[in-house]
């Protein structure tokens, strides 16, 4: 889509990438709907069935890791059997402690491996968009981690008990409580989600936005532009290829802390203190 | 497409913070379909699969543990048995040296006795031999000065040429007579 909007807009010089770049259009009609003051397509767009893929796929080669149980495993078995134990015991086990992490394994290592998935989709050929630069995406993972957090703390504490250990801090003097309680309760309990989504979101968003203005800023430099404009455009394209390396690190990295933080905050609400 | 290429160029007004409300839904649901799936078909799987190896190198451990302590156990007992062993052999090699050197002073002794009994039974003939010689001799020589004297009486004495004749006669007849 971006190729039409840049020819479109060639013409009259470059124009720079932006959050359009992220709203394809959907398969099919195009038609929208109006949402939060804000025009939406209606219908099945690329991202979409990114996800719903990355859900297959990750379903399907852990199964398939799974099913044979050996007592020495094959190569596909080992695999598996090392991604999820990296879930499992880097911050399953030695974040949320051995006595409760099992309950919560499942949760975590089905989010580590669809987001991570899903980060890898903008670095790999034909797929090459971050499914969770769509903010909407996001936010119901947050807001699903916000959810299982605080139902974890107010199970186990009730909702007073709870709200306690959320908001008021040990080994402070009550002196403090009237500044301190309200800064905790913004910190633990409504920044929280709101990080958790921002951080994910921004992440893939700007690391895509970064590489189609190198890719495309790149080719406009090269094509448009004459002499030392072109070797520019040559350069802009090695650290393209340079940031994409970079865009995996991130990808990673922000799969593993998404979840990370999901094992933190689930163990801060089974700590019986703060 | 015009309205596609406007919307997608990015005219200021699109902004990514908003979602989509789609999204927000299916997101959900697909990440909840995959968490239960996950849950019910692989995590399982998984943790058998730790437990089961778990188990296994635990129990292949007892069962190594076990047989060396069998294999101490037998070592030991061997060490015991070979040691009894020797022990024994040294009793009755032992045995077999003071017996032997029993054996040999018991027939020293017997052939001392025996000889003994030899020499005693050997001089005890011989003197009976000579006892028998000498009863026999005293009756003999009796009888013989008996004879002689008869003789020598018997004849005329004073004839000297005759009685020294008597006399060689009698021991001629002595020396025949023996």
């Amino acid at each position: 889509m971006s190729s039409i909007a840049t020819s479109v807009t060639r013409a009259d010089g470059f124009t720079p990438p932006g959050p359009g770049d992220f709203n394809l259009p959907p398969i099919g009609p195009d038609k929208t709907f109006e949402f939060l003051g804000q025009e939406m397509y209606l219908g099945v767009t690329k991202p979409m069935l990114q996800l719903v893929l990355v859900a297959g796929v990750v379903f399907v080669f852990f199964w398939a890791a799974s099913r044979k149980r050996a007592m020495v495993p094959g190569r596909l078995q080992f695999i598996g059997e090392q991604g999820y134990g990296f879930v499992r015991n880097s911050m399953g086990r030695d974040i949320i402690g051995s006595k409760d992490f099992q309950r919560y394994t499942p949760y975590l290592f089905a989010l580590f491996f669809f987001i991570l998935i899903n980060n890898f989709l903008a670095s790999i050929p034909f797929f090459q968009f971050p499914t969770f630069s769509r903010a909407g995406l996001v936010y119901s993972l947050a807001a699903l981690s916000w959810i299982i957090y605080n139902a974890v703390g107010m199970k186990k504490h009730g909702f007073l008990g709870y709200l306690k250990l959320m908001c008021v801090p040990s080994g402070v003097s009550p002196a403090m409580y009237p500044l301190l309680i309200p800064l905790e309760f913004m910190s633990n309990i409504l920044v929280r989600p709101i990080t958790l989504a921002l951080r994910l979101f921004c992440n893939m968003f700007a690391g895509h936005m970064l590489l189609i203005l190198f890719a495309l800023g790149g080719e406009y430099l090269i094509v448009e532009m004459a002499g030392a404009y072109s070797v520019v455009g040559v350069l802009a394209w090695v650290l393209f290829i340079v940031i994409s390396f970079l865009e995996l690190l991130i990808q990673f990295l922000q799969a593993y802390v998404f979840v990370l933080l999901n094992a933190m905050y689930i163990q801060g609400s089974l700590a019986d203190e703060h | 497409m015009q309205t596609l290429t406007i919307l997608a160029s990015g005219d200021g007004e699109l902004n990514p913070l908003i979602p989509h409300p789609v999204e927000i839904v299916l997101s959900l649901v697909v990440f909840g379909l995959l968490f239960f799936a996950v849950k019910k078909w692989v995590v399982p799987n998984f943790e058998a699969t730790y437990a089961e190896r778990t188990s296994a190198i635990e129990g292949g451990l007892a069962a190594a543990e076990t047989k060396q302590a069998e294999a101490d156990a037998k070592l030991a007992e061997l060490d015991r048995q070979l040691s009894e062993a020797r022990h024994e052999a040294a009793r009755i090699r032992e045995e077999a040296r003071e017996q032997g050197a029993t054996i040999v002073a018991e027939m020293r002794e017997q052939a001392q006795a025996e000889s003994n009994r030899i020499v005693e039974h050997g001089k005890a003939q011989i003197e009976a031999e000579r006892q028998q010689a000498v009863t026999s001799l005293r009756a003999e020589v009796g009888t013989l000065a008996t004879g002689l004297a008869g003789r020598i009486v018997g004849e005329s004495l004073d004839d000297e040429a005759r009685q020294s004749r008597v006399v060689d006669r009698f021991l001629a007849e002595l020396e025949g007579a023996n």
